[in-house]
């Protein structure tokens, strides 16, 4: 209790001061003339504008990614006092004095200079000499294409740093694994783990793909867990679980958050409002909320309404009709019923209001109380600036002849009689007798006579419809299609009746947090990119051999350039460390099956480890981009180029161990001294007297375990048991 | 012992019979657990009646045989018009009776086995196979069904034998067997004039051969051995021949014979040098064997195909030259471009056709109001183009000049034939690529201005050759901007008559885009050359069709908002594809799996994952199981593992295509899991049999588990064999319908 009377209080810290020497290098490289030069260089042009989003609280939804990476830009501009305005739509356009273009940056080059010491760490915790952890270090450090793209507004130097911190975080943890399982610092680097995994992902859907890699490696170590009888039953499935909860339960609820605080910042209406759900978009400052705040929620007989497609493919669109008819006949030939048009129409007007009616009645007003329509109710929907009614029948559409067309009734008097109820059909019900709900409600027009159902065939009408989208009705409807299910948009109950029913506001709330979400993710997996074509595009053939760059800045007057262009040393040695080590590593596989062991199993296991982290992390970082379609730049090598690096020096230290002293060994005894040198020489481990004493155990003990398996190892053939 | 079911529930409870090769299983178990296991088993067979076992086991796989037989060909000739994509499988084998050459997605071998069926059975290729619906009349059709019905047929047996050898139990095959021959779908796919009966056939085929030849592997190098890998080799080369997916069982045996391989490898005990000879083996049996094959069917393909057909605008104009009936072929044209030539310029993209100009405008806000100028992939006056200098506009043609090549890198004019209008670009931007500029017909009688002048350059080429016909790839460069001529590939709208549009592009990355080649030549001062010197060896034509088939197969995109098939619908049999008839009056034949057999096969895929992880994680923590169950579990996880595997390789890998995809993607995948669930049950209900040993019926679990299944999966088959053989009558919402009652899911339309 009393213990600090008998001894001092000691505390001792190892600080290894190559660690602090090269995260200073690496900062000063990154951060240098940070904000030179003072106008928008490449893709900042790109990620700006959603920084200026955040900056304004607007709502959006990129295309191309998850929104973590274009939160920590933002990020950056808020530490900066960054109010948002700047017009990004021009590379090379000077910034104005309002952006704080040093702290805009700052996230990134901070992310890229921490990745020097941890190319470091990763190769240290391979179990590879300080050599040969200073050597990756230092090849991170100077290779040019990842300064560049730590030095801009960019993702890709925060992707590496997410990646590199996922293996070295799974490193962390499973060389713990040995000392102390269910110790904190194993809890915490397992954490950490599946934390880093789901940033890398929450930046850039390629960061999937080293998530992959970690969570198939640990699958590997997971299996030969399960097969250590030395371990009991509940123990084993102890491992299980944690491992479980840390890299697949916590990487999605971390990816989740992101979404949460995406959709939580992004409170006010913006451009990217149509494509979200009206539900979502009613939610949202401004915009559609400005309009259907106080609507009444429950839709009645006489209610004015919008009817917007769910689908919204090729663009939303609302249920439309005008004064012109179906021509006669058509340019093919084929006749119509020449009654009036009806189409969707992808913006606001006021032909998209349809009134509901009950077709027992004549009035168009809602009675009070108002008498709510439920689902299996027959309607009919009356045009509110022609009064005429939706109708089919069976004439086919001008442009999908097999599906009916869809027309507002003329009684010419040809013997073509009215066709115009419609069963409601509410997709998303609870129960059959639901109340058909504005916006919330997901409805299909089922057609009583022939049981088509109202459909978006999305097919543009030729000049007579105005360019506006087809609307057919579908005879043979197959399950759910987002085309064929309409939602009320806009509503307000027709005149003249009291407004007393209009007080249920809605109740959008829950409508606000899971579902959109969802929504959010589905549409951007969807959404497509068109034009592939760019001047600096390139193919992931080109980015090996290093036969593409990308001009990303030019000063208009003075000619001062910024080009990513990677340095053809480090890619060339980097390429080549992979394909020797490759064929090493085959070679001694298949030596290893003939019971022929050129290297102890330790250090077999090292090797094997170090590749399937370093050289599996280039090819799943890569070799996807060969089945994408996307446009493809050289920045997006830089990921899987990170990981290649890394795997030089540990191919070198190998030859030089193994291999160059092959010959001269076979005559030494093999415990001679060798690289002992080196080691003993390189471990600049000092002694400050501060900190904990772990990290000098373990650094001690990594020495000796390398020190036996360099006795062992070196100049024998031994046999596999 | 009855010879039939009985014979088969009898069988199972012996064990393994060691024949000429030793089964996988039996090997994995060995004869120590074999013994015991026959043992244990409450009803041991006398010995006398191991006489009957050889006879039984044959007349079982007779009486499997005839059943699949019989249901195939029951109504056969039903209905008497195209359905489906006989449409289009029929129409090739009358190509092939007819010798026109066309093109088709997929290799030629399946068509080419279709036309020689209807060959053979007299069908003289007079049919035009038009359109779904159309009536046979008087052609003869059954031939074409009837082969393909065999090999659907033999898929059972075939099914029935591979899982035999995988698990060495017979109510285990009886049960795979009549998953198959109970199913509404695999019924309905063999009866038509489609490739899929002779893709699954092969695919069969192979997997039997390979589990046969496994089985030999205690007798390397022996006749069963070697006849047994030569097999596989030759039907992986039918599978490739008829559709590009049967590189999944190419991939499947290519895994299969890696590990083998690997095992060999491992044992110390074979020398490297039989090692060596177990490699070359492969090699020769499985690589070079069914390469050649695959590249005989091609040579046959051309060989046969040699009339002038619907197909040949897809191919290169120096492949159409060998084609008679084609005007390339047997033609002369002069070999070197000279200056005053009238020439038709192609596209090196496959399906792109020739530039193109007529007398029409660009309309009103869409660039500049000039002339037209798109490609167009018919032969037409308006693709004819005349060489011209750029700075004189003399006649060239004019006897007294000489002749003047046109070389690499020279600055050259493109005057319009029929209206007189220089090939022209600008500073606009191009009507549908936003990005790149557009191309006009501009000028009047040959007069423009500098924007006219097109640098002519050959690829690959070194300045001042001579550009040749049909062989130089040349690109064009606009000399005032710099860009190159190229076609984008997009259809244009109805005013430029759908044809496609041609742009200027500023990117000057090397593509097919913008590569074209010199086709049609007239120069009345040259000599003519004949274009058999430029006839393409067998090796680039192999190449060129493989290129054509590819870009088409990516070509067969989903246009949007179409209702596509899913892969994810597929297992669970979300929706089926409808072969012939809609409406109640009409015969109807609708593709669409035994719900009942494709639930269970569904339900018995989560049921193998789980079983088979627990046998797996009981090995690895190192639980002794009792030698039965050890038995079992090594069946399971040997034999079930190829079986998924076979499911997964043949199922996946449709997730990642682009192309369109239908229903009947699914059935080889379909055949695995069939066989997965026939092992799997027969293992669980065994595993069930062994556990409740001690209760005085459990020896019974086993059989009437089997039987209740078998029962059930007929009478199934009994409810939805409408499916297959046709319906009339009213569509099954009415309840008088057949189909009444039984449209299970709302997605299903009959």
């Amino acid at each position: 209790m009393l213990g600090f009377l008998q001894r001092p209080v000691v505390v001792t810290a190892d600080i290894n001061l190559n660690v602090v020497a090269l995260t200073a290098v690496g900062l000063l490289s990154r951060l240098w003339q940070l904000a030179y030069p003072r106008a928008v260089v490449f893709d900042e042009v790109y990620y700006g504008q959603y920084i200026s989003f955040y900056m304004k609280r607007i709502f959006f939804l990129d295309g191309s990614g998850p929104p973590f990476g274009h939160m920590l830009l933002a990020l950056g501009g808020y530490l900066g006092g960054f109010d948002g305005n700047f017009l990004w739509n021009r590379i090379g356009a000077e910034y104005s004095t309002n952006v704080p273009v040093w702290s805009l940056r700052l996230l990134p080059a901070l992310a890229g200079a921490l990745s020097v010491p941890m190319a470091y760490q990763i190769v240290w915790e391979l179990g590879f000499s300080h050599c040969a952890a200073v050597g990756a270090a230092l090849l991170i450090l100077i290779e040019n294409a990842l300064i560049t793209q730590s030095r801009l507004m960019l993702l890709e130097s925060v992707l590496i740093f997410f990646n590199l911190l996922a293996v070295l975080s799974y490193l962390k943890f499973f060389n713990s694994q040995k000392h102390g399982p269910f110790s904190p610092s194993w809890w915490f680097w397992l954490m950490l783990t599946g934390v880093a995994c789901s940033c890398a992902v929450g930046i850039k859907y390629v960061g999937v793909f080293t998530y992959f890699l970690v969570l198939g490696v640990a699958a590997v170590h997971a299996w030969h867990l399960i097969g250590d009888q030395a371990l009991s039953n509940a123990r084993v499935l102890c491992h299980l679980l944690a491992r479980a909860v840390a890299l697949l339960v916590t990487p999605v609820l971390v990816y989740l958050l992101f979404f949460y605080v995406h959709l939580l910042l992004l409170c006010r209406s913006g451009p990217h409002d149509q494509i979200m759900s009206s539900a979502f978009q009613a939610s949202l400052e401004g915009g559609l909320a400005r309009i259907t705040q106080g609507q009444p929620l429950e839709v009645a007989y006489g209610s004015q309404v919008t009817l917007k497609n769910v689908f919204g493919q090729p663009v939303p669109c609302w249920l439309h009709s005008h004064q012109s008819t179906y021509p006669m006949i058509y340019e093919n030939g084929r006749g119509s019923s020449h009654q009036q048009q009806v189409t969707c129409y992808p913006f606001k007007d006021v032909n998209n209001w349809w009134i509901v009616k009950d077709p027992g009645r004549h009035q168009l007003v809602v009675n009070n109380p108002p008498r709510p329509v439920r689902h299996g109710d027959i309607v009919q929907l009356v045009h509110g600036m022609t009064t005429r009614l939706l109708n089919t029948h069976d004439v086919a559409a001008p442009l999908s002849p097999h599906s009916q067309e869809v027309s507002c009734y003329i009684d010419y008097n040809v013997s073509m009689p009215a066709q115009n109820l419609w069963r409601l059909d509410i997709v998303n019900r609870e129960s059959d007798r639901d109340v058909w709900k504005t916006i919330l409600s997901e409805v299909r027009f089922v057609h009583v006579n022939t049981s088509a159902i109202l459909k978006l065939s999305g097919a543009p009408l030729p000049d007579w419809g105005f360019r506006q989208l087809e609307v057919v009705g579908e005879k043979l409807s197959r399950g759910y299609h987002g085309s064929t299910v309409w939602n009320v948009e806009e509503h307000r109950y027709g005149r003249r009746a009291g407004g007393e029913g209009a007080g249920a506001a809605l109740a959008y709330a829950d409508g606000r947090q899971q579902e959109p979400q969802l929504r959010g993710q589905w549409r951007m997996l969807t959404v497509r990119s068109d034009d592939s074509e760019h001047k600096y595009s390139s193919t992931p053939l080109d980015w090996v051999t290093l036969d593409t760059n990308i001009a990303y800045w030019l000063h208009p007057r003075t000619s001062a350039q910024i080009h990513l262009l990677g340095n053809v040393v480090i890619w060339a040695s980097a390429s080549l460390a992979t394909l020797v080590y490759a064929l090493l590593f085959i070679w001694y596989l298949f030596r290893r099956r003939r019971r022929v062991c050129d290297l102890p199993e330790d250090c077999w296991l090292r090797w094997v480890l170090a590749g399937a982290l370093c050289a599996g992390g280039w090819a799943v970082n890569y070799v996807p981009f060969f089945m994408m379609e996307k446009t493809l730049f050289l920045y997006h090598y830089l990921p899987a180029l990170a990981f290649q690096i890394l795997l030089l020096p540990v191919v070198l230290e190998h030859v030089s161990d193994h291999l160059c002293r092959y010959g001269a060994l076979a005559a030494t005894p093999p415990w001679g001294a060798g690289s002992r040198g080196v080691l003993n020489g390189d471990s600049s481990v000092m002694q400050m007297g501060l900190g904990s004493q772990k990290r000098h155990k373990q650094g001690s003990t990594g020495v000796q375990r390398r020190r036996l398996t360099k006795a062992g190892g070196r100049g024998r053939r031994l046999m596999c048991t | 012992m009855p010879p039939a079911v009985g014979g088969g529930l009898a069988g199972s409870e012996l064990r393994p019979r060691r024949g000429r090769c030793g089964s996988q299983a039996a090997r994995a178990v060995g004869p120590d657990v074999a013994t015991e296991a026959t043992a244990r088993s409450p009803k041991r067979p006398a010995p006398s009646s191991r006489r009957f076992e050889a006879p039984g086991r044959w007349a079982l796989l007779a009486l499997v045989t005839l059943m699949s037989f019989a249901t195939r060909f029951h109504r056969l000739d039903q209905p008497p018009h195209i359905c489906w994509d006989e449409t289009h499988f029929g129409k090739m084998g009358s190509y092939y009776i007819n010798r026109t050459f066309f093109f088709d997605v997929h290799p030629p071998l399946g068509k080419m086995l279709i036309g020689l069926a209807g060959y053979l059975s007299g069908y003289d290729g007079t049919f035009l196979f038009q359109k779904p619906g159309d009536k046979y009349e008087h052609h003869s059709y059954l031939g074409m069904r009837g082969f393909c019905a065999f090999l659907g047929a033999l898929l059972i047996p075939f099914a029935y034998l591979t899982v035999l050898e995988l698990s060495q139990s017979l109510p285990a095959a009886l049960l795979t067997a009549a998953l198959l021959t109970f199913d509404t779908g695999c019924l309905t796919l063999s009866q038509y004039i489609l490739l899929d009966p002779i893709l699954m056939f092969f695919i069969m085929a192979a997997m039997l051969s390979m589990v046969k030849y496994n089985s030999c592997a205690n007798r390397p190098f022996s006749a069963p051995w070697w006849l047994w890998l030569s097999l596989t080799g030759v039907n992986l080369a039918g599978a490739l021949g008829v559709k590009f997916v049967g590189l999944f069982i190419i991939l499947q045996v290519g895994w299969n014979t890696l590990s083998d391989l690997w095992h060999l490898f491992g044992d110390l005990s074979i020398s490297m040098v039989t090692v060596g000879k177990h490699l070359t083996a492969r090699i020769l049996c499985l690589i070079v064997l069914p390469l050649a094959l695959y590249t005989a069917t091609y040579a046959v393909h051309f060989m046969v195909l040699n009339k002038s057909g619907p197909g040949d605008g897809f191919f290169s104009s120096a492949f159409q030259a060998r084609l008679s009936g084609n005007n390339l072929h047997n033609a002369s044209i002069p070999e070197h471009l000279a200056y005053g030539s009238v020439i038709t310029v192609k596209s090196a993209r496959m399906a792109v056709g020739y530039l193109h100009s007529h007398g029409h405008l660009y309309p009103e806000g869409i660039g500049a109001r000039q002339q037209q100028v798109t490609t167009y992939l018919h032969k037409d006056y308006n693709n004819l183009w005349i060489i011209k200098k750029h700075n004189t506009n003399s006649d060239p043609l004019d006897p007294s000049l000489p002749v003047e090549f046109v070389r690499h890198g020279d600055v050259i004019r493109l005057e319009h034939k029929e209206t007189s209008r220089n090939l022209h670009s600008h500073y606009h931007e191009a009507p549908l690529t936003r990005k790149h500029y557009q191309v006009t017909g501009y000028g009047i009688n040959g007069t423009g201005d500098s924007n006219d002048f097109w640098r002519i350059e050959v690829v690959n080429r070194k300045f001042g050759n001579r550009i040749k016909v049909l062989r130089s790839r040349i690109r064009l460069i606009h000399l005032v901007t710099g860009c190159v001529l190229g076609s984008s590939g997009k259809v244009l709208p109805k005013w430029a008559w759908e044809q496609l549009e041609v742009t200027c592009t500023p990117y000057l990355k090397e593509t097919l885009n913008s590569i074209w080649n010199v086709e049609d030549h007239i120069n009345p001062k040259l000599p003519n050359i004949s274009l058999d010197v430029l006839q393409p060896s067998f090796p680039e034509i192999m190449l060129e069709a493989h290129m054509v088939m590819i870009r088409g197969n990516n070509g067969l995109k989903p246009k949007d908002n179409e209702f596509t098939s899913k892969p994810w619908h597929w297992p669970i049999n979300y929706q089926g594809l409808r072969f012939s008839g809609i409406n109640d009056t009409d015969f109807r034949v609708y593709l669409l799996g035994n719900p009942v057999v494709w639930w269970l096969n569904l339900l018995s895929i989560a049921l193998y994952l789980l079983s088979g992880s627990i046998f797996a994680v009981a090995a690895q923590r190192g639980a002794r199981l009792p030698a039965e169950v050890e038995g079992l579990s090594q069946v399971l996880l040997q034999g079930g593992g190829q079986l998924l595997l076979g499911w997964m390789i043949h199922y996946f890998p449709f997730f990642l295509m682009g192309r369109i995809l239908y229903f009947h993607h699914y059935f080889p995948a379909m055949l695995f899991s069939s066989m997965l669930t026939g092992l799997l049950w027969d293992t669980l209900l065994r595993l069930c049999a062994w556990s409740l040993a001690s209760f005085s019926l459990a020896g019974h679990v086993h059989a009437l588990g089997i039987l209740s299944l078998l029962l059930g999966i007929a009478y199934s088959f009994y409810l939805f064999h409408p499916l297959a053989y046709g319906m009339v009558g009213p569509l099954a919402q009415d309840p008088r319908s057949p189909m009444a009652g039984l449209r299970w899911l709302e997605s299903w339309d009959f």
